[in-house]
């Protein structure tokens, strides 16, 4: 059976989005990997044609299911810079509140979704269960549990009271209950550690070469975070990007794992210093020139270029996701594993397709 | 604001990334933009250590020097703007020929055109 | 392994979902649930139309009358916040599940000397 080539995909059931593989097969080793996509492609670059660069705040939102707080945000920061605008320090700290309950959020989700792609269906609705509670936050703060729509340019629209920073944190200490309790599982679990140890191995120099971002490239030792960038108020906080050594799946998994504990440390240190004050400030006038503009996501950098002429609407807006990114970096890493191993290494680069193809 | 980016010429691209690469720069991204005159702009993007740098390359064809040889990266990114913008890059592998998102090569290219309400679709 | 316990107190505890549409959550106060328009202060003055970025809202001054379409709507709330007369208001409560699409369509009767308003393009 020499060169056999499976489908895998659109449709599977690890699968939450829809991406095409086509694996070469010789006895069940997969030769090559082929992605391919356009199942959900949207087109929403080009609607910055037709709607105005105040309403694309809410359209980039709709980029990512996820991470949606965090495209606003980075798109309303390279406006700012764009019109001149400084944001208020509260709405600095307030913006990064959201940004790392975000991160809490997704990487709970693909925590549980690695579990199911490994058939641990308990972990995965435990996990899933003290998401909820970041959902709730999400909910009784912002008003959306996902799409929280906090952003304008200038600043945020909601503001916490002390009543809900002091609930927050108590949501917190529960979600981080929850955390601790699955932390045996998904690090020191038996059949955890037989799926995912040594599968889809990447180095850290082929990292740098395929251009992986965020949880790829700290998986494999190379401690980049664009937070270090200081955006937001993350230049008041203190935080050190996780770094694990292996570039496997394992090494992933621990990577994210070890997130959860640094966003709920962040979310304390930015509550604790949660500065007094505006929240927004008026924004008038109409943006010109280019920039990029980038943050991190819970998959990496993420990356906004925005030229604008002075007009109504934008002249060009490219988003370039995290896993547009991460994507390539399959191509090495799935030759050479079993083609049971495909789901688990595909879900370790946390694919989110429709960020993809927007 | 401008973004400060050098400008090549498409024969030195190759030559210029490669040096890029050589200084261990990570491979953002391709961004391509429409300019004025039906031609196109590409901004190619790099990162080293959390600062990043910008290449400017202006296309008045229809054809651009694949950079996949030296970054494999940017063929998913090169194949995206070749759906977006109609443009072909040369010596691009695996070449999808406008199917990443689009039919096939007789769909239009969505990004060609105008921009602004007139031109979109 | 280390799952057990907690598979086991699950067990024996109360089931952690709830039958839906038989019972609905409470939501939170501030939640952006379904839009409505107190008809006695609008102005008809257009800004809702203008602002909402999914295009769901239209306003026809001369008929008096306001439309909005609540499937094609993303509860963001912008509208709410353009408002000037603060005649929009997003309820603490999600809108039903229906078998067929709704479109709200109101009559506003608006007073004579608020008219002036001028609609701009
Ligand atoms: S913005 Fe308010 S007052 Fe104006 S048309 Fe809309 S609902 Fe009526
Ligand atoms: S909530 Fe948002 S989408 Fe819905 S009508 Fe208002 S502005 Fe439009």
């Amino acid at each position: 059976m020499a060169g056999t080539v499976i489908p895998f995909g659109p449709q599977h059931p690890v699968l939450p989005e829809p991406l095409h593989l086509n694996l070469k097969i010789e006895d069940e080793i997969v030769i090559s990997a082929t992605p391919a996509f356009g199942y959900v492609h949207r087109g929403l670059e080009k609607l910055a044609d037709i709607r105005d660069f105040r309403q694309m705040i809410q359209v980039v939102e709709r980029v990512c299911g996820i991470c949606s707080m965090i495209h606003a945000l980075t798109y309303c920061q390279g406006l700012e810079a764009l019109m001149g605008v400084e944001p208020p320090p509260r709405a600095r700290f307030l913006r990064v509140i959201w940004s790392e309950l975000h991160r809490l959020h997704s990487h709970l989700l693909w925590l549980g979704l690695f579990a199911d792609a490994m058939g641990f269906e308990s972990l995965f609705m435990q996990l899933w269960k003290v998401r909820e509670r970041i959902m709730d936050i999400n909910e009784a703060t912002a008003g959306n549990r996902v799409i929280l729509s906090v952003n304008v340019i200038g600043g945020v629209r909601r503001d916490l009271d002390t009543g809900q920073t002091g609930w927050i944190l108590s949501e917190l200490a529960e979600v981080d209950k929850g955390i601790k309790a699955m932390g045996r599982t998904i690090l020191h679990d038996y059949t955890v550690q037989k799926r995912t140890r040594g599968k889809g191995v990447l180095s850290g120099k082929q990292a740098m070469e395929f251009g992986c971002v965020g949880p790829m490239l700290r998986s494999c030792g190379v401690a980049q975070d664009m937070r270090l960038l200081g955006y937001a108020a993350y230049c008041e906080l203190d935080f050190a990007p996780v770094v694990e050594q292996d570039g496997d799946c394992y090494a992933r998994c621990r990577v994210r794992f070890a997130e959860l504990g640094q966003s709920i440390d962040l979310i304390r240190q930015a509550i604790g210093k949660l500065p007094t004050g505006d929240i927004s400030v008026p924004v008038k006038g109409r943006p010109e020139g280019e920039i990029v503009a980038r943050a991190e996501q819970p998959r990496g950098e993420c990356l906004y270029y925005i030229k604008a002429n002075g007009g109504k609407f934008l002249d060009r807006l490219r988003i370039r996701t995290p896993t547009f990114a991460n994507i390539p970096a399959l191509t090495v890493m799935l030759p050479g594993i079993e083609l049971a191993d495909v789901p688990v290494v595909l879900l370790s680069i946390d694919p989110c397709i429709s960020c993809t193809e927007r | 604001m401008t973004i400060t980016a050098d400008r090549i010429e498409s024969g030195e691209l190759c030559r210029a990334v490669a040096a890029l690469k050589e200084q261990g720069c990570r491979f953002v991204t391709i961004t391509c933009v429409r300019a004025d005159s039906a031609g196109a702009e590409m901004l190619y993007h790099f990162d080293r250590e959390l600062s990043l740098s910008h290449l400017r390359l202006t296309v008045s064809g229809d054809e651009v020097p694949s950079i996949c040889g030296i970054y494999a990266a940017a063929f998913l990114v090169e194949n995206e703007i070749q759906d977006h913008f109609g443009l072909c890059f040369s010596g691009l592998i695996p070449d999808y020929r406008r199917t990443l998102y689009l039919q096939g090569e007789d769909s239009p290219p969505p990004f060609r055109g105008p921009s602004g309400p007139a031109g979109g679709q | 392994m280390f799952m057990i316990p907690v598979v086991l107190k699950n067990l024996f505890s109360r089931c952690a979902t709830r039958p839906y549409p038989q019972s609905p959550r409470q939501l939170f106060v501030g939640s952006r649930g379904q839009l409505v328009n107190d008809v006695e202060k609008c102005i008809l003055c257009g800004t809702c139309a203008r602002t909402c970025p999914s295009q769901c809202l239209t306003v026809r001054r001369k008929e008096g009358l306001w439309e909005y379409e609540p499937f094609a709507c993303v509860f963001c709330g912008v509208c709410v916040e353009a408002c000037p007369t603060g005649s929009l208001a997003q309820l603490s409560q999600w809108r039903p599940a229906v078998r067929e699409r709704e479109r709200v369509v109101l009559k506003v009767e608006v007073k004579s000397q608020e008219s002036g308003v001028k609609s701009e393009k």
